[in-house]
């Protein structure tokens, strides 16, 4: 590994005071995503601000839902009572997330921050746009090997087939985002300038022309916690992951679901699928759809159909145009228990 | 990867001992397949640069020793317990978190080493494969997957067993199937998978307190 500076931190203030104060400064949570990239020479930290003993890993009710701390291990998130009893979803997509020794250091907060798999991302000898921007500056990221994006017209099995652009085309590969973005979960985070609220379904962003941004976060801006909204969805929720094997790999195409349900009737519905886009692709026309519905086959079949709307392959990753839309279909079955 | 495919077919080299010509070998690859970040650090005077940066002190206890260190920034807890502390029972395979042989215990909790920064560690308790056996006698996880013939080459074993230990502490070893996936972090490239399973079931259902 290069060398750089470590400082360790007590406090948000100091945290965020640390990266602004130097260019090529991060935030290092369980260090999963950070250190693998460092290793790999895909970042070149000058300096790392260790915020692992800042007091924000806990989990707690609050008078709308639960709040869960940017810094809580995704292990003690899926185990906690509270997220199994209300969100039962968020608790499945966690699990079917890395290994148990990786969600024991793993963050909520580095989570959603983790950047996406493309394996030409990960070799700075290949052509990216989200590594090396052809616009660099202080908030950009300065380029590292050529621009490009090696993806379009090259192996592109992981890519996304919603929102991308001429520019970049990958995924954002978390799994528990997926549920966080069908949950109507709420970012709070601080910055410079202060504190603010996102909300989980702007946090992250499509590439457009500038896929260095994964998200909207601010440079320095720091995620305190996540909320969650107490909901209906516990007793008819369900995480599908379709994978190349059974457990610890990342998701070809996942599907998370929550629906409150009256009888056969589908009342609410909240859906989101991973593996497909540059966020987590939260399907709120389908939702609307699903409303008022029998959860019958035939139902759930037009639901998908309607989910395919602007889908788009490149190739390798062409059978993602049929994956998805059967892993909503049964993802759907699953959770109104029609299977 | 690379690493690998370039040293792969030349292991027989005469002269030089293997582990050193792996050893070697591993940095021309690194050399040859790093992009230009890494000639550029080496053009800025790359060990000028390292020995530039300052040593920071660390407090851990291991297999319950309390150890005062003074270590570089960059120093993963892996390349501590290894290079360091001469505890290589901690193997290191893929060194990308995609295997689990680096597998330890931090504060009761297992994680792979080869991605926890050592300074992060400050005021923890880690514990290895070296720590699990009391003086002579084996821990009742090693001799299970002795007498269950859990391992062939051994190389992934001492990951597999602390993260076995983990598995049934954590209450993830209530059948065959949720062992699988909760040991699904430990690759075994010789392909011992049934046995491990039957060892971390025998331990379970023995009631044995690991
Ligand atoms: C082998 C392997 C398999 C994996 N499989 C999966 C999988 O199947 N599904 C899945 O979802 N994930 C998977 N992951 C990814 C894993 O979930 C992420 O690496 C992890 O969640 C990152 O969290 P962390 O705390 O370790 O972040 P770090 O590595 O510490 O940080 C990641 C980024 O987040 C920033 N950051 C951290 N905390 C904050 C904060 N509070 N505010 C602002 N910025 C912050 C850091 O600066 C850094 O840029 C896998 C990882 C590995 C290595
Ligand atoms: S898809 Fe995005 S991340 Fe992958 S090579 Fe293209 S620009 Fe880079
Ligand atoms: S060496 Fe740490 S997971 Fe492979
Ligand atoms: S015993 Fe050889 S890798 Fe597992």
């Amino acid at each position: 590994m290069n060398p750089f500076r470590y400082t360790r931190v007590t406090t948000p203030k100091a945290a965020i005071a640390a990266v602004i104060q130097e260019g090529g400064t991060y935030f290092l949570a369980g260090g999963t995503n950070l250190i693998d990239l460092v290793k790999r020479e895909v970042i070149l930290p000058e300096k790392l601000v260790d915020i692992t003993k800042l007091p924000l890993a806990t989990i707690e009710k609050t008078a709308t839902g639960i709040r869960i701390g940017a810094l809580a291990k995704n292990s003690a998130v899926a185990d906690h009572a509270l997220v199994q009893k209300q969100f039962p979803l968020l608790a499945m997509a966690l699990n079917a997330g890395a290994s148990a020794q990786l969600r024991n250091m793993a963050t909520v907060g580095g989570n959603m921050m983790q950047r996406t798999r493309c394996s030409y991302f990960y070799d700075p000898s290949m052509p990216c746009n989200k590594r090396s921007p052809v616009q660099s500056g202080p908030d950009k990221g300065q380029p590292n090997g050529p621009a490009g994006c090696g993806a379009i017209g090259g192996f592109n099995r992981m890519h996304a087939i919603f929102g991308g652009s001429g520019k970049c085309i990958a995924v954002h590969p978390s799994d528990m985002c997926v549920a966080l973005a069908a949950l109507d979960a709420r970012v709070n985070v601080a910055g410079p300038k202060g504190e603010r609220t996102i909300p989980f379904t702007d946090f992250h962003r499509l590439p457009g022309d500038r896929p260095q941004n994964d998200n909207t976060l601010l440079p320095g801006e720091l995620i305190l916690s996540v909320d969650l909204p107490t909901n209906a969805f516990a007793e008819h929720s369900h995480y599908l992951k379709v994978r190349d094997r059974a457990s610890y790999a990342f998701a070809l195409v996942s599907v998370g679901v929550g629906l409150k349900m009256n009888e056969n009737t589908i009342q609410e519905a909240r859906l989101a699928m991973g593996g497909v886009a540059h966020k987590p692709w939260r399907l709120t026309e389908v939702e609307q759809f699903l409303q008022g519905q029998p959860a019958t086959e035939v139902t759930f079949r037009q639901a998908a159909t309607l989910a395919m709307k602007g889908a788009k392959g490149y190739g390798e990753n062409d059978f993602k145009l049929t994956l998805a839309p059967n892993a909503l279909i049964d993802a759907l079955k699953t959770a109104t228990k029609t299977a | 990867m690379a690493d690998e495919e370039t040293s792969g077919g030349e292991i027989e080299n005469p002269g030089s001992s293997r582990r050193t010509f792996l050893k070697q070998s591993t940095a021309l690859a690194a050399l040859a397949v790093t992009p230009p970040a890494g000639i550029t650090a080496l053009g800025n005077g790359f060990p000028e640069k390292a020995a530039a940066y300052e040593l920071l002190p660390l407090q851990v206890e291991i297999n319950g020793t309390v150890q005062k260190l003074s270590i570089e920034p960059r120093v993963t807890l892996l390349d501590l317990l290894r290079e360091q502390l001469g505890l290589t029972g901690t193997k290191k395979g893929c060194d990308h978190g995609q295997c689990g042989a680096c597998t330890v215990h931090l504060d009761g909790q297992r994680i792979n080493a080869c991605l926890t920064l050592a300074l992060t560690t400050e005021g923890s308790q880690v514990t290895t494969i070296e720590g699990l056996t009391k003086g002579d006698t084996l821990h009742p996880m090693q001799e299970a997957f002795i007498k269950h013939d859990g391992l062939q080459c051994g190389y992934c074993t001492p990951g597999q067993i602390m993260s076995a230990v983990a598995c049934i502490r954590e209450g993830h070893a209530d059948s065959p199937d949720e062992v699988r996936e909760y040991m699904s972090g430990n690759i075994c490239r010789c392909g011992a998978y049934a046995n491990i399973v039957n060892a971390i079931m025998d331990v379970k259902q023995g009631g044995a307190k690991v």
